[in-house]
């Protein structure tokens, strides 16, 4: 697919739970709004077609490897053919919470091949920009814990048996899955933020990072 | 790719492929109700069955939600997972698991509706090949007429409506038909598949399935264990009250 031929831009934004993802999307699409731009979200989990059924599917813990994985996939072709083109193409910003390469990530760290996971995804777009939120595993386990008092079992890598504590599975799960983000990160060139500093200053970062990909078009001047 | 035998599985897999009435599935039964009456360990999977992605599935046809590349992974999800959760463990048991469509299906249909070939091969990729794959082929007159007969509603996606081939479904459904059986003749010889002519009677072609069967898996090996002897029967101890009377004294 070239993105040439597409008016839009899309913007992924990548992180953990709990790295400040949501909050720095949602002040994205403000400022982008408020600016005349036309925005869509999109994200995991979202599709018409699966959403449901994969929510369901992860609550039981009972898809292997390969199927959640294609489960996932097929969530996200649903979003990628039936909201991000169409939007691309009528010239919308698509901003998308987590992307390609969150799910790559995951299987990397599964033992998924490479290869295998470089073929399947590779229907999806190029985005204009992929901003990679970094933050030091102790920090996301206390930012999560501040908010929800509680763990979730995916994020904590639960299914891989690194530990039964679960305090322990995140924190070695997450730091297994930053370097999955860089090994991607060599390959893709997204870009990665400090998301370790106050919410402002990263939002100011992004907004100067994303005014250049939007200057690139001619969306603005 | 490599068959469960050249990858040293203590199992067998044997799949059938062909156009929707092509009398796969029958023969497949018949073959299922021998090997059973041998006493072989056998288990039988269908394509697009498996419980969790089913509904996602059926959602997806009814409201004529699937893209070509949906359409495929929905199937791929739906396949591996029963690879994983039946087939693995089954064929790692050592049973021989007969297959109603295999991954061929999805490299035909899934290339007729326009996914890169290799794309979807790749993503099969993590499937071993079965063992044997019988083909049953028919003239495609035959197995249209099977299927046609008695003007039944078909489908949207099963008419192939969604490549708008033609706006009447028995119409586009001939052309669909057509263009997966071409796909199947392809991938015979890349496959080795066990050709078979599918036009013969049902009796004849079973009878050369079981031979070809036979003669290619040892199947005394995929018996099941004799079953256990009975346990004696019951009998009452034998309370020997004189003695228990002349201790008691």
């Amino acid at each position: 697919m070239k993105l040439e031929d597409l008016a839009g831009k899309l913007i992924v934004v990548e992180g953990a739970d709990g790295s400040g993802r949501s909050t720095q999307i949602a002040r994205l699409v403000d400022w982008l709004e408020t600016g005349g731009h036309p925005t869509v979200q999109v994200g995991l989990k979202r599709s018409t077609l699966v959403s449901k059924e994969l929510e369901q599917a992860q609550k039981g813990n009972i898809l292997s490897r390969t199927t959640l994985s294609l489960f996932y996939a097929t969530d996200f072709a649903d979003q990628l053919e039936n909201i991000i083109l169409p939007a691309l193409k009528a010239g919308f910003i698509v901003l998308a919470d987590r992307y390609i390469y969150t799910l790559m990530a995951r299987d990397m760290v599964r033992g998924v091949d490479d290869a295998w996971l470089k073929n399947l995804y590779g229907i999806s777009v190029v985005p204009d920009a992929v901003f990679y939120l970094s933050v030091q595993p102790q920090e996301l386990v206390q930012r999560n814990l501040s908010k929800n008092a509680t763990l979730d079992y995916w994020e904590s890598g639960m299914d891989l048996g690194f530990s039964r504590d679960m305090f322990d599975s995140f924190v070695k799960y997450q730091t297994a899955m930053q370097g999955a983000f860089k090994k991607l990160q060599k390959i893709y060139g997204f870009t990665i933020i400090d998301g370790n500093r106050p919410v402002g200053s990263i939002t100011k970062d992004l907004r100067k990072k994303i005014r250049l990909v939007l200057a690139e078009k001619g969306t603005i001047d | 790719m490599k068959t469960f035998a050249e990858l040293n599985f203590p199992g067998r897999l044997i799949a059938v492929e062909g156009l929707d009435g092509s009398g796969k599935s029958t023969q497949i039964y018949l073959l299922k109700r021998w090997l059973e009456a041998e006493g072989i360990k056998v288990y039988f999977s269908e394509w697009n069955s498996s419980e969790i992605v089913k509904s996602a599935t059926s959602k997806g046809k009814k409201r004529e939600l699937l893209t070509p590349t949906t359409f495929s992974l929905i199937h791929a999800t739906d396949f591996a997972d029963r690879y994983e959760r039946h087939l693995l463990p089954l064929l790692r048991a050592g049973y021989v698991v007969l297959c109603d469509r295999y991954v061929f299906t999805a490299f035909g249909r899934d290339v007729v509706r326009g996914c890169p070939p290799e794309w979807v091969r790749g993503i099969y990729s993590f499937a071993a090949l079965p063992d044997i794959t019988f083909f049953f082929k028919t003239d495609l007159d035959v197995s249209l007429n099977r299927i046609l007969e008695g003007r039944p509603k078909l489908k949207f996606f099963e008419a192939g409506m969604d490549l708008r081939l033609s706006a009447d479904p028995y119409e586009s459904f001939r052309i669909f038909q057509g263009r997966i059986l071409e796909q199947y003749v392809t991938m015979s010889g890349e496959f080795k598949f066990v050709v078979m002519d599918a036009n013969q009677n049902v009796e004849k072609q079973q009878s050369i399935v079981r031979k070809l069967v036979s003669e290619k898996i040892d199947l005394k090996k995929f018996r099941r264990r004799s079953p256990l002897p009975l346990p004696p029967a019951f009998q009452p101890p034998e309370v020997k009250e004189h003695e228990e009377d002349l201790a008691a004294v």
